[in-house]
């Protein structure tokens, strides 16, 4: 199993979608929020996800294909 | 010796001991260092600091490391020149250009990885690694060398080949990725997560980010102990920006100069400017990009320091400038051509925010004014390529007065 540590960034009508929900009703992936803030049309949540590589991988691409940003914690390493 | 007590959530406050985390367990907040700052201002006193190295680590008490254990290439106390030249053109009396493209890699990475690598030395791990388009990658493999630990060094496959054997040269395990930039810094943080490496930007972050503290130290001190009025600086991350705006307030709660009142300007290019579009917004949530910017050292879209920089802006009335494209060059040229300086493409963005906050009033021709320069020109030289046009002359003197009849 693996996990990856991202934070979902949901824009104007995407923030009344349950995504989080109908992301673990799809694919084997375990979500575990730690942080979220609603505010100025723009929602954000912080959370773990845990899975099979794979899954978690086909699981993010669905996130994505709803118009939701998702990107690590860590924010970008390559400098 | 090394006065950090322990690692401090920035978002909920948990602590932790100091170890290699770089993220709260907890809420996934980034982690700071915290210290003991009355032991400290027991210890270090201006004469103290006049009295250690010639280096960053005079500054060793506010540095989360054993100094005694530094690995170190002599980086730091790099120059800070007043330039009468490009103060006179922009109409600035007191400009002063902290050159730091004189550090050992030839770029202010030095700072921060020579502190990483010091820690990892402590932690003892046998391997440095980092995720790099450049600047970085040579600092890391440079200081991996001078450690005796191994390195391996992740770049994308489309890398330029000049930027690979900057830091090839070192004897580092380079790998090239395939890959967008999203495939390579989640294999990244999979691999920091994997392998008991320091990798200096994941988990030895909190202790790598504290590097950056000491280019607000030198410029204190080499102003005559004060904080200038104003500090024009790159951001790719903002983590930098961060630093020197608290290495100031240290020295001011140290009591080693007198009160802050920088004003903090963060400069972007227009291709990738994530931070300073939030600010135009006047958000501070900031929303990730895709770069596309010739400021490749500045190529950050999601910026893991992003908030914490616009509170930087907001607590020291500061502000952030977006730098067009085609003017990058331009600030080059115009640092290179005044001041005998030759800039990367990061300090283009600087020298040409710096003309734009002084056009519309942000900054006065009386105030103290700091532009950071954090990279060597060698390093982006395809950015300049097409200024270059020499004469071509057959060997005689006769070509010669051909093509100049006056020299």
């Amino acid at each position: 199993m693996s996990k990856l540590r991202v934070t979902f960034t949901f824009v104007g009508v995407l923030v009344q979608e349950p995504v989080i929900w109908q992301l673990s009703q799809k694919f084997a992936v375990k979500t575990n929020i730690r942080r979220a803030d609603v505010k100025d049309g723009l929602g954000w949540v912080t959370l773990e996800l845990e899975g099979e590589e794979e899954v978690l991988q086909q699981g993010i691409e669905w996130v994505r294909s709803t118009g939701t940003e998702v990107e690590l914690v860590t924010g970008d390493v390559i400098e | 010796m090394a006065f950090a007590t322990a690692l401090k959530c920035r978002e909920c406050g948990r602590e932790y001991p100091t170890d290699p985390l770089n993220v709260c367990e907890f809420c996934f907040g980034p982690l700071e260092v915290k210290y003991d700052y009355e032991a400290i201002s027991r210890s270090m006193s201006r004469d103290s600091i006049q009295n250690g190295p010639i280096t960053m680590w005079r500054y060793e008490d506010l540095l989360p490391v054993d100094a005694a254990n530094a690995v170190d290439l002599h980086t730091g106390f790099t120059p800070l020149i007043k330039a009468t030249n490009l103060g006179r053109i922009l109409g600035l009396d007191h400009l002063y250009i902290k050159n730091d493209a004189v550090n050992p890699t030839n770029s202010f990475k030095d700072r921060v990885v020579s502190v990483a690598a010091t820690k990892a030395v402590e932690y003892e791990f046998k391997t440095l690694a980092c995720a790099s388009t450049g600047n970085l990658a040579g600092s890391v493999a440079a200081h991996a060398a001078k450690a005796g630990m191994s390195s391996y060094i992740f770049i994308p496959s489309d890398l330029e080949r000049g930027k690979v054997v900057g830091a090839a040269i070192y004897g580092p395990t380079v790998v090239a990725i395939d890959g967008s930039y999203d495939d390579v810094n989640r294999l990244c943080s999979e691999l920091a997560d994997t392998y008991p490496w320091a990798f200096v930007n994941i988990n030895m972050r909190p202790y790598y980010a504290e590097g950056s503290k000491t280019l607000g130290y030198e410029v204190a001190e080499q102003l005559g102990w004060q904080a200038p009025a104003h500090c024009v600086v790159p951001s790719a991350s903002g983590s930098m920006f961060t630093k020197i705006w608290k290495g100031l307030n240290e020295f001011e709660d140290l009591g080693l100069i007198p009160k802050v009142n920088t004003h903090m300007h963060m400069t972007q290019a227009e291709g990738c400017s994530p931070i300073a579009a939030a600010y135009e917004a006047g958000t501070t949530r900031v929303r990730p990009v895709k770069p596309k910017t010739i400021a490749k050292s500045l190529a950050i879209g999601n910026p893991a320091d992003g908030y914490y920089s616009l509170k930087v802006i907001e607590d020291s009335h500061g502000d952030a400038t977006i730098v067009p494209e085609e003017e990058v060059v331009d600030g080059i040229q115009l640092l290179a051509e005044n001041e005998g300086i030759f800039t990367e493409t990061a300090g283009g963005v600087v020298i040409s925010g710096l003309k734009r906050l002084v056009e519309r009033g942000a900054i006065k021709r009386d105030e103290i004014t700091v532009a950071y320069i954090t990279g060597n020109g060698l390093k982006t030289i395809e950015a300049v390529e097409e200024l270059v046009n020499p004469i071509h002359i057959e060997p005689t003197m006769a070509a010669f007065h051909e093509q100049i009849p006056n020299p």
